[in-house]
């Protein structure tokens, strides 16, 4: 019995988290807009019994899916979206490893107090702190201050409310995720395995390639789809820092939501994007099950 | 912090027995009542006021439309008033709890019916016009003294924009208001709802498209303020608190707000019950007590904006009634016009040419 529990507590967390809340946006995605409270029919009538429940699945269709294949704008805007979140994650990943590495290799009695330095800023809301940034990049911000002081430039530099402003945005905000992943494989990393390879004859940059970078691999790539999924569909670092041409799903799906009202259109985009995220992460773990699989 | 703590209070009376407190749960846009008017209405009625904010007709029409929202009265925007009554979201006023109606001004009223036939759903709270704003300064620096600040042109030519990007222009990023103001630049029915008409005001903002700095719907009164932009199509009162932070920080810069010569938007925010408020009666002595004379003038003097409450321009300061900004000129009147709420078909046309005047795509 107790056995049974332990088993079904991650497959209720599953179904109340993930497959409920699923089901229902499918659910709209596949109705039409109505003006009405909620605007969309068919409603699923249980007073009805069966007859209720036949007629609910007969009006639901496909409609609006291939409606998003009819406007050039939908895939523009996910390629946009995944181009801006692979961007974004390519240079958190740049940014981060090395914070990642220099905290493993940090004497041991520093190491909390860094750690509470990479977590420190989530104790200010994140919303102030890309307003923040606001602050700092646009033309008469900070950057451009301190840049024209040094007399690095003579113009400023136009950063907000460009594409460029988002990578940024995004960077910071996410560097927490790549940077503790990372650190927590780097930090498990036996010493005695660089000493091997150097005794080896290994130089210290080949030892690093050859050791110790395989084998923070599974924090590297925890690092980035903690980064990736959610930049792919940020909605407010694109409309707080990005220009009114940064064309980003998460926009679309807003606009879709609030300034149509249609919310199965808004639906469908959003099972799109689940299905642009999920079958990636179920291809890549079937080849890493296969991969231990070979390896044993 | 104010508002948790009402909250909480309020949950906590609901605990102690909710036969002792009776709440009201308005919901009005931010920054948009003189907050001792709140107070005053819990002293002279004794029931417990719970008072939210929201930025956005849109967010609260979702929420009108999600139904189940708690709240006993609302602020929608004339046309998406129109909308969510269709929709079933409203109740009818009990005109018998109003006494105070009668200060209501028949010429807003006569407006208001537009969206809100007879005004059988709402009461006018403040209105306001779509226009320009403009540091003076800058702006005269760039295009000369004879700058046409009072007109479309300013940020339809593209020949004025060119000039005006070295300074820095906004628009608003709400196609119901842009796409009126172009076709009124146009010399065409801004309150179109003809698809063709609607997509000659593409060409008007592709030619003014590389100028344009951002679309943004806020961001403009604290630009105009510090002078990061020089012009900015956007909200009457909303320029005229820019104008009132830059006199503030007096820094030299002079904002003015005109409602544009060729003719500008004219819209209504409107006080309405939804149809499952929690507590109707409650609604209805918060309505009647906004449309009490001194109480609506107070506000307007607080929030800068014109109200349709006759009676109360009596109270009003002369800083209010006397800006033609805020009550406009009888003659600047006649060339305002209003605008009805697209069906859901044109609306897609309409957000999908916004896009595409923001994006390119």
């Amino acid at each position: 019995m107790r056995r049974f529990f332990l088993i079904a507590v991650p497959y209720i967390w599953l179904l109340a988290l993930f497959l409920v809340p699923f089901l229902i946006v499918l659910k709209i995605s596949l109705s039409d807009t109505a003006l009405a409270i909620p605007p969309y029919t068919p409603q699923l009538d249980f007073g009805a019994g069966w007859d209720g429940i036949r007629n609910f699945f007969a009006a639901l269709d496909f409609e609006n899916f291939t409606f998003l294949t009819e406007d050039a704008l939908y895939w523009k805007a996910y390629l946009s979206s995944l181009k801006i979140a692979a961007v974004s994650t390519f240079f958190t990943l740049l940014v981060g490893y090395p914070i990642a590495y220099a905290m493993a290799n940090a004497r041991i009695e520093w190491r909390p107090t860094l750690m509470m330095l990479i977590i420190l800023p989530f104790w200010t809301s994140f919303l102030i702190r890309v307003y923040s940034w606001m602050g700092i990049l646009s033309q008469e911000g900070y950057l451009n201050q301190f840049l024209m002081s040094l007399g690095l430039i003579s113009e400023p530099l136009i950063i907000l409310n460009t594409n460029w402003a988002v990578y940024i945005g995004i960077v910071y905000t996410y560097l927490p995720f790549m940077i503790l992943p990372i650190y927590a494989a780097l930090e498990k990393l036996d010493g005695a395995l660089i000493e091997a390879a150097e005794d080896l004859g290994c130089s210290r940059l080949s030892a690093f390639w050859l050791v110790t970078f395989p084998l923070s691999k599974g924090g590297v790539i925890a690092g980035c789809f903690l980064v990736f999924i959610p930049a792919l569909g940020e909605f407010v670092i694109p409309s707080l820092l990005g220009g009114s041409d940064t064309l980003m799903i998460g926009k679309v799906l807003w606009e879709e939501f609030f300034s149509n009202r249609d919310w199965p259109v808004a639906s469908a985009v959003a099972v799109v994007l689940l299905l642009l995220l999920i079958v990636p992460i179920i291809l890549f773990q079937r080849n890493e099950q296969k991969a231990r699989e070979a390896d044993q | 912090m104010k508002h948790p703590m009402m909250t909480m209070t309020a949950t906590l009376a609901l605990c102690a027995g909710a036969a002792m407190a009776e709440d009201v749960r308005v919901y009005n846009w931010s920054d948009y009542i003189d907050e001792e008017l709140l107070t005053k209405f819990e002293e002279e009625t004794g029931i417990n006021l719970i008072y939210d904010v929201f930025d956005s007709n849109e967010l609260l029409e979702t929420k009108m439309l999600a139904g189940g929202s708690g709240y006993d009265v609302v602020v929608p925007t004339g046309t998406f008033l129109q909308r969510q009554i269709t929709a079933g979201a409203f109740q009818k006023l009990n005109m018998a709890q109003l006494p105070n109606h009668v200060n209501m001004w028949d010429m807003v009223e006569a407006r208001t019916a537009q969206y809100d036939p007879d005004n059988a759903y709402s009461i006018n709270y403040m209105w306001g016009t779509t226009g320009i704003g403009a540091n003076l300064g800058k702006v005269t620096e760039v295009l000369g003294p004879d700058a046409p600040v009072d007109s479309l042109a300013l940020v339809f030519d593209p020949a004025n924009m060119e000039k005006l990007s070295e300074c820095g222009v906004h628009f608003l990023d709400a196609p119901a208001e842009m796409i009126p103001a172009a076709l009124k630049y146009l010399g065409e029915d801004p309150n179109s709802h003809d698809p063709e008409v609607i997509a000659k005001a593409e060409a008007v903002f592709t030619a003014v498209r590389p100028y344009i700095q951002k679309f943004h719907s806020s961001e403009y009164i604290n630009a105009l303020a510090n002078g990061d932009i020089c012009v900015a199509v956007g909200w009457s009162g909303d320029i005229l608190q820019a104008r009132d932070r830059a006199a503030e920080a007096d820094n030299g810069t002079e904002i003015v707000y005109y409602a544009a010569k060729e003719g500008a938007q004219m819209w209504f925010d409107q006080m309405t019950i939804p149809t499952d408020a929690p507590n109707p009666s409650g609604a209805h002595k918060f309505l009647n007590f906004i449309m009490d004379a001194q109480n609506m003038a107070a506000a307007s003097n607080y929030v800068y904006y014109a109200n349709g409450n006759l009676a109360s321009q009596e109270y009003l300061e002369e800083d209010v009634i006397g800006d033609p900004a805020i009550y406009p000129s009888a003659e600047t009147m006649e060339n305002l016009f209003t605008t009805t709420p697209y069906d859901a078909k044109v609306q897609r046309v309409v957000t999908r040419l916004w896009t595409k005047i923001k994006s390119g795509t």
